[in-house]
């Protein structure tokens, strides 16, 4: 091993002004790398951002990809409040508080729900606990369409269907397979002595949740919360299955809205629509996504 | 021993300790039970459910009386379903070794120390965020050739530069392919990147010693200890592409013609168009079926690989 350090030593010394350029080419292929696939990823995002903002006339004339020559700002308020979707003309509003009204108590409860199993399936194991999480687990991988039929049938039984509430009861049972999974192998990482600990010293099961593992768990909260965030904002086919015009989430609508006018290009009201339907879980992300990358590897992924 | 104290709101009804002693081993089930339930139900239940309706001869309603396997017969006969199965085979593939490439690409890139490192993993990450909804309607119009890059680059002076990937029924699958590796190779890359963060510097260092070159080393040392990832971001990616709907119904709405259903599209139209769910439910336990032959391998590796590790401490 000396040898070959020396020997490399010999090697690169005289040759030090080569090794230098091809340092500096090295460094301008990876950033050129880079840039490219940059431009790649960043181009959608950046024509639906600026063409919610220039005239309808001006898109059609001078194609998708441009820079606004003026500032219109009619579109995001028609898409928002007067365009018609589904047979009314209320723009995506309905649908938009519709998303808030399922997202917000769907990702609260699965994953509260996800923490106290995870909880109870790494700490107070029984016999057979170990059999219970890989059948929860398997409901991570089931297809939805799988499942469509018999939610039809029970959403018609308990008269929710065509309802948020109904899509909340699904995207919570649905949910709580991948909360509890995240959860569970998170916690699992948690020594079991420091649990041992607590209940020699009187702490119930209870209190050991509020005590200890709640307070060690906001790294894979943050992640559950995005996960289930993200998933049931964007969620399409069961908003498309069991809701139908003013009672459909965001996402269920957008699509009507991109397939049911064929004819008519309306890329400014369509931007906006698009846009106002992206915000929720790109603010989650970029606010999130660096707890939920540190997070996702910590525990979720192993 | 001692005697584990129970909040007094648990408890409101005075009991004797053996019935408190009880009640306090059970609670962790009391609470478990009712989501455990829930999932049980949801996961055995309804796939048993499904699987029964597709052996009856359901069409607009749901009907017991029982057919065999003529749905699936029937499903496996059908043009459409065959080219929705096979592009399912065409889409996995090259959408799981492409996204992986491009994923490992950028994470290797992005290890160069390279500056403003958030800010790029932030660009490569975002489209995870976005629906397909939202991804597909937005791709669609950058395919398009009246306003999309053909428009584009047409008009910065390159007159007869053609890209039209959607309007050709022999190239659409090659589209919805390109915005799937598009969506989600931010993924494969954050989970590369962690796992090149996560190898042990000293092994990197000695291979550098040892004189092996950047390339020599990624390729001997660096990835090789990372192989559990590759298979980890194949197998979450694969079940990805086997659920692949809305992307499709956003981009190309299964067409031109029919040249790119995939299974989930032509299920949805047999159950909720058409009328005739029976055969769609055969649909969902064929995806089902191909879900199984990813996950069934993998988690025998999975058990495998735990008892190499505890095999050799």
């Amino acid at each position: 091993m000396v040898e070959a350090t020396l020997r490399s030593a010999i090697e690169v010394d005289p040759a030090a002004s080569l090794a230098a350029r091809r340092h500096w080419l090295g460094r301008f292929g990876v950033y050129s790398f880079l840039s490219i696939f940059a431009i790649i990823y960043i181009l959608p995002l950046f024509v639906i951002v600026a063409n919610s903002f220039r005239p309808l006339p001006e898109i059609v004339q001078n194609g998708l990809i441009g820079f606004p020559h003026s500032l219109s700002f009619s579109a995001w308020s028609r898409a928002w409040s007067s365009y018609c979707v589904g047979g009314t003309c209320q723009g995506v509003k309905p649908n938009f508080l519709n998303s808030l009204e399922l997202t917000v108590p769907a990702t609260i409860i699965s994953t509260l729900l996800g923490a106290m199993n995870g909880y109870i399936l790494s700490k107070w194991r029984f016999r057979g606990s170990d059999f219970l999480f890989a059948s929860i687990m398997l409901g991570v991988f089931l297809p939805g369409q799988i499942a469509l039929m018999p939610w039809a049938f029970i959403l018609g039984h308990i008269g929710l269907s065509n309802t948020i509430a109904g899509l909340i009861l699904i995207h919570c049972v649905q949910g709580t397979s991948f909360t509890t999974l995240f959860c569970r192998n998170y916690y699992v990482n948690i020594p079991d002595d420091l649990i041992k600990a607590a209940r020699i010293d009187g702490a119930g099961f209870w209190r050991i949740f509020w005590k200890i593992i709640l307070p060690l768990s906001p790294p894979i909260l943050i992640v559950t919360v995005i996960w289930q965030f993200t998933g049931i904002w964007n969620d399409y086919l069961l908003g498309v299955v069991f809701t139908s015009g003013r009672n459909q989430p965001i996402t269920a609508a957008l699509i009507g809205l991109a397939t049911g006018n064929t004819n008519a290009k309306i890329y400014d009201v369509m931007s906006a629509g698009v846009l106002i339907g992206a915000i929720p879980p790109l603010l989650i992300y970029f606010f999130g996504g660096k707890y939920f990358v540190r997070g996702l590897t910590q525990g979720a992924i192993k | 021993m001692t005697q584990a104290i129970v909040p007094a709101a648990v408890i409101e009804a005075p009991a004797g300790p053996t019935w408190r002693e009880r009640l306090n081993r059970a609670l962790p089930i009391i609470v478990l039970a009712p989501s455990l339930i829930a999932s049980l139900v949801y996961v055995f239940g309804f796939a048993i459910w499904t699987f029964y309706i597709s052996l009856s001869n359901s069409s607009l309603l749901p009907s017991y009386d029982f057919v065999g396997f003529h749905h699936y017969a029937a499903l496996w006969s059908n043009t459409r379903w065959k080219i929705a199965y096979t592009n399912l085979f065409l889409f996995s593939g090259l959408y799981v070794v492409l996204g992986i490439l491009v994923g490992l690409g950028l994470a290797i890139a992005i290890d160069q120390r390279v500056r403003a490192e958030a800010l790029w993993r932030t660009i490569f990450l975002y489209p995870l965020a976005v629906s397909f909804a939202v991804t597909g309607s937005v791709w669609k119009w950058l395919y398009s050739p009246d306003a999309g890059i053909e428009f584009f680059v047409r008009s910065l002076g390159w007159t007869d530069f053609t890209f039209r990937l959607t309007t050709d029924r022999n190239t659409a699958i090659y589209a919805v392919i390109a915005t799937g590796i598009w969506q989600s190779s931010g993924f494969a890359m954050a989970l590369f990147l962690a796992g090149l963060r996560s190898v042990d510097p000293d092994l990197v260092k000695a291979a550098q010693i040892d004189g092996a070159g950047r390339f020599r080393t990624y390729r001997k040392v660096i990835l090789p200890t990372i192989a559990p990832i590759f298979i980890a971001v194949a197998v979450i990616m694969l079940q990805f592409a086997i659920k692949t709907f809305d992307l499709v119904v956003a981009l190309t709405d299964g067409g031109p013609g029919i040249s790119t259903q995939f299974p989930a599209n032509y299920v949805y139209d047999l159950m909720f168009q058409r009328g005739q769910i029976a055969e769609g439910a055969a649909g969902a336990i064929m995806m089902l079926a191909a879900l199984a032959v990813v996950l069934v391998p993998y988690s025998l590796y999975l058990v495998w690989r735990k008892r190499q590790e505890s095999g050799h401490g």
